[in-house]
């Protein structure tokens, strides 16, 4: 139809305007005849004389294309298909098996690492108290040590202040005759004697 | 119309493409007669053959280019066929991927420059869909004996209306292998020659001042036209199938 109208208006300057309109009745008629005339101006689709021809070579090719898919293309697939989607869920299911494991052997770590914290823990405090048992003892020694000498040192101390209070009232005693002598009197030694003591006493 | 264009210089020929000729000699054409058809045909089978048959030939679990098309393909159509028809319609997976491929890749081949079209002959579409037709027919009085023709009695309907919906349901169950059929021929032939009329508007700009406005037009016209043709390609092969799984299960499955 644009056809005819396009050709029609380019054709305005050389062709009569009946022209158009004959030749459009004229398609008219070779479409309704188009069915016995081969080769004529109809369509080419309604041209019965090539329907035998076509439908042969079209049975040839759908048995041919039939038979190659159905044989040889589509079981061919069919089974790549297949294979794959078992490669995948295998995959998936060894993926899942070793994620498994990975989690047993981080609990089997995990569980370890309690198990060696426990053991140190364990281990730190034993130490510890045998390290405690151990300056206890040294301590309880070492008090016992100077107790004994401070004990000893204490005997020597009280022997030798009472050495030396001795020597004092002995000194005194000397000291008191010898300043009497040397005042010209003559001391009775155990008058002295009584005085140091009372004098020393005081 | 076509000597109409030619007096002026732009020649229209938008049917001229779907001329059936012999491919040797210019004798007439009989039923064995080797023609562009024939040809065709013979280029879709190698290309199925290039894509399912060569393209596979290395079963990889992981897959090359060529062969994960031929698995989408197969997977799109198996899906197709077992959602639609069924479990037990898978055993026809291969009939209807053999529609599917020849119709699909007839389509596609049918969209290069100075190619012939075979999906675009009401014969060759006629062939298909009576095939289908009869198939499922015959299949469902196999498969079912006379319970097939329950396909005709809507037991949802009320009991008055039944038989006034059963002659519907019967004229539109032989009605089904006519639209299937056009439907698919009529949307080829319809594009090439649309795009055929508006390829014939291209040269224009060699002869009038007019042209500079109509050929950048009309080229721009081809390249969407060319575009919807290559969707119009899939979708009609892709509707063909689907309708024949349709039919399919109600061969199998009878009754609504």
């Amino acid at each position: 139809m644009a056809n005819e109208t396009t050709g029609a208006v380019t054709s305005a300057t050389e062709a009569a305007a009946g022209h158009a309109t004959e030749a459009a009745t004229a398609a008219g008629h070779t479409a309704e005849a188009a069915g016995h005339a081969a080769g004529s101006a109809g369509m080419p689709q309604l041209d019965v004389s090539t329907f035998g021809n076509q439908i042969f070579w079209l049975l040839v090719a759908l048995v041919l294309i039939y038979l190659i898919l159905s044989k040889i293309a589509l079981p061919r697939i069919g089974s790549v298909l297949a294979n794959r989607h078992g490669t995948i869920a295998k995959d998936i299911a060894a993926a899942e098996e070793l994620k498994a494991k990975a989690q047993e052997a981080e609990k089997a770590y995990n569980q370890a690492l309690v198990d060696a914290r426990n053991e140190a823990n364990r281990i730190i405090a034993a130490t510890k108290a045998e390290i405690q048992a151990e300056l206890n003892v040294a301590t309880a020694k070492a008090d016992a040590e100077i107790a004994a000498k401070a004990a000893e040192s204490e005997v020597r101390i009280n022997e030798i202040r009472a050495g030396a209070m001795a020597a004092v009232s002995q000194v005194a005693q000397d000291t008191a005759g010898e300043i009497v002598g040397a005042l010209g009197g003559t001391a009775d030694p155990a008058a002295i004697v009584q005085a140091v003591t009372e004098r020393l006493k005081g | 119309m076509a000597t109409e264009g030619q007096s002026e210089g732009l020649a229209f020929h938008p049917l001229d493409q779907f001329q059936v000729k012999p491919l040797f000699g210019d004798g007439p054409i009989e039923w064995y007669t080797v023609t562009n058809a024939t040809l065709w045909m013979g280029i879709a089978i190698l290309a199925i053959i290039l894509i399912f048959v060569v393209g596979t030939a290395g079963r990889s679990i992981i897959p090359s280019r060529i062969q994960s098309i031929a698995e989408v393909i197969y997977s799109f159509i198996h899906k197709m066929v077992e959602d639609i028809a069924g479990h037990d319609g898978v055993k026809y997976f291969p009939y209807i991927f053999t529609l599917f491929c020849f119709i699909g890749f007839s389509n596609f081949l049918g969209l290069l420059p100075k190619s012939f079209t075979t999906t675009s002959h009401i014969a060759v579409t006629a062939v298909l869909a009576v095939m289908v037709f009869l198939t499922v027919t015959i299949l469902g009085f196999v498969k079912n004996g006379p319970a097939f023709l329950k396909l005709f009695w809507v037991t949802s309907a009320p009991l008055a209306l039944r038989p006034v919906l059963a002659v519907i349901e019967l004229i539109s169950y032989f009605v089904r292998p006519v639209s299937h059929s056009i439907r698919l021929a009529g949307n080829v032939m319809a594009g090439h020659a649309v795009i055929k009329v508006f390829a014939a508007f291209a040269p224009l700009v060699l002869m009038s001042g007019i042209g500079y406005v109509v050929t950048p037009l009309s080229i721009l016209a081809i390249t969407a036209m060319y575009g919807l043709e290559v969707l119009v390609a899939l979708i009609q092969a892709y509707v063909f199938t689907i309708l024949t799984c349709v039919y399919l299960k109600d061969a199998l499955h009878p009754g609504h």
